[in-house]
């Protein structure tokens, strides 16, 4: 885990000054904060209603400059509460953050400027065409469209034949192209993606992640969320979040390097059977449906073709016809899942 | 001989020039689990809801529980559930009151209503959460009552518009065997999913391109048929060839 807490205060301050001058005249000069962390929160915590429900427990994290950052969790989890605290349009209940050096409390203003927020709910003007809406926040940001062109270029061509069109009438592939545009139009230092991809088909999500990297590689650090799992390889680095608690941060190969347990993809002619067997099997830790198969994990031993056999004779002894037993890397959702059931791993064993 | 409880012949549907739904013939069969896959735009929303009885086809036939798509909206809606995860309970009334609701809805008494809403609460579990509202809990719980409120009047088809968007692995699992145990009881599920591995956990797929249904079988014999070992891959070899789009 990386948490560069020490290295952080010493940049804060100076950044903080230099920021809030720059801010005065220019702020769309930002590259003086090139050597801070990008995005800092330190305990963050949100608690909503009557009943305190804590939406986001203490999470601490940090993004530096130029890093693609995936928040990886179900809904409900507390991404958008964290995001919406960083955008600060919400006010943290307890802990910091700052945001290219700013305080989200005190410089909100300063960082209003600066970062770029496309929500998870559509959030422009439905009633203005795809060139307004963008020509509008342009203009807000005290900018052009001509200006950053380039930045948005790749994705506006997409959508530019129907420039137009109401943003109301628009499909819903369409309306995420216009917002991305219009959140990256004065050419944002970070850019927050809350749930770009929720609801988007494979296909369309493959594209939007190329789109991603295409804009890394312009500089501009990205925060996304997302909760399908299979993006998380995409990311630089990822924090895994349930329940408003960071669960681990890592880059996704140390996090699947980390999965303390070996895992093997079994299947065989009677799924459903199987799934019971292995549920009953005490040398299996964990045993969970993935895809066509059943993934086991068993404790690491260093001999995991033991283990395998030991599936293999304890499957044909109840019967199975055409076992098929594969020893396979863990996926971030395996361990995912070995992070939400902890020890109890009987959650799992459905 | 498998009974069929949806078939459709030339199924289509006309947005002036645009068509939407073009020309699909499929059967779908009792107690079978039906992934009903396809790129944003396919034209799945639309083909559902002409399956729902919810809008009027612009030609071709469709029969669902037995029932004509033209002529029989009323009895069709009667036979069906449907769940999703834009619109499934109403989270300003309790669980027991939504439960209550749509038990009401589809014509359940009050004694059947009494007896499944206490089954139903013991069974998910949510005895000490059965007076608060809805908006206060968990997706993952949410989904798992809004699919159960679906099956309440134990239709013989229920429709599942991406019922797992959004939920956590586990509880997505848990949703899963969920579907299991209603298919063994005999309800024909119909379900959408943006999640391919979730595509293997059906009986049978079929896979929508610009309108058309251009794949239909076993996960199992898709794979083969485009020589691959996933879905995900099956599917990204069809829909990428879409010339219409979402996008």
């Amino acid at each position: 885990m990386i948490f560069r807490e020490e290295g952080s205060k010493e940049n804060e301050e100076p950044c903080h000054e230099k920021k809030a001058q720059a801010s005065k005249y220019d702020f769309m000069n930002v590259s003086i904060n090139k050597t801070g962390p990008a995005v800092i929160c330190d305990s963050l915590t949100k608690v909503y209603g009557k009943e305190k429900t804590l939406a986001v427990d203490k999470v601490s994290f940090t993004v530096n400059p130029g890093e693609l950052f995936g928040l990886i969790g179900p809904d409900g989890a507390g991404k958008t509460s964290i995001f919406r605290m960083l955008t600060t349009l919400l006010l943290p209940d307890g802990g910091s953050a700052k945001v290219d050096g700013l305080d989200v409390v005190k410089d909100y203003k300063a960082i209003r400027n600066t970062v770029g927020y496309m929500p998870g709910k559509f959030s422009l003007y439905q009633d203005l065409s795809i060139e307004e809406n963008l020509n509008f926040f342009a203009t807000v940001f005290n900018t052009t469209v001509e200006e950053n062109y380039h930045l948005i270029k790749d994705i506006y061509v997409q959508i530019e034949p129907f420039k137009k069109r109401r943003a109301g009438k628009l499909s819903g592939g369409m309306k995420q192209k216009l917002a991305l545009c219009c959140a990256l139009i004065h050419k944002p230092t970070v850019l927050f993606l809350d749930e770009p991809t929720t609801g988007v088909d494979p296909v369309s999500r493959k594209e939007f992640w190329e789109m991603l990297k295409r804009l890394k590689a312009q500089n501009i650090t990205i925060v996304v969320s997302t909760p399908y799992m299979d993006e998380a390889t995409l990311c630089d680095r990822i924090a895994l979040i349930q329940n408003g608690k960071i669960l681990s941060i890592d880059t996704p190969d140390q996090i699947v390097k980390d999965y303390p347990s070996d895992l093997f993809a079994v299947k065989s002619e009677h799924i459903y059977q199987l799934k019971n067997d292995l549920a009953a099997f005490p040398v299996a830790l964990s045993s969970y449906s993935f895809g066509e198969y059943l993934h086991v994990s068993a404790a690491r031993e260093g001999q995991p073709e033991k283990t395998s056999r030991m599936i293999q004779v304890y499957l044909s002894e109840k019967g199975h016809k055409d076992i098929v037993i594969k020893e396979i890397e863990p996926t971030i959702e395996d361990c995912f899942i070995r992070f939400l059931a902890g020890d109890e791993t009987e959650i799992v064993k459905s | 001989m498998k009974e069929t409880v949806i078939k459709t012949d030339k199924l289509t549907k006309r947005f002036g020039d645009f068509i939407a739904t073009n020309e699909i013939s499929f059967e779908v069969y009792k107690g079978e689990i039906f992934g009903f896959l396809g790129a944003n735009g396919a034209g799945k929303t639309t083909a559902m809801r002409m399956l729902c009885g919810l809008s009027t086809p612009s030609s071709g036939k469709a029969e669902i529980a037995g029932f004509d798509v033209y002529k029989q909206t009323e009895q069709i809606k009667k036979n069906i559930g449907y769940m999703s995860q834009k619109f499934s309970l109403y989270e300003d009334l309790t669980v027991l009151e939504n439960i209550r609701f749509f038990g009401g809805i589809y014509g359940l008494t009050d004694l059947q209503l009494k007896t499944k809403s206490e089954e139903l609460i013991t069974q998910l579990g949510l005895a000490s959460e059965a007076k608060k509202l809805v908006a206060s809990l968990p997706l993952g719980w949410k989904q798992k009552l809004s699919f159960s409120v679906a099956i309440l009047h134990e239709p013989k088809i229920v429709f599942l518009d991406e019922p797992t968007g959004g939920v956590d692995p586990i509880t997505r699992r848990q949703f899963w065997d969920m579907i299991y145990e209603a298919s063994n009881r005999g309800i024909t599920i119909f379900v959408t999913t943006h999640y391919m591995d979730e595509a293997e956990y059906c009986n049978r797929v079929s896979i929508m391109v610009d309108g058309k249904i251009e794949a239909l079988d076993t996960p199992h014999r898709l794979k083969e048929q485009f020589k691959s070992d996933s879905m995900d891959d099956v599917f990204y070899q069809l829909a990428r060839k879409a010339t219409r789009s979402d996008n």
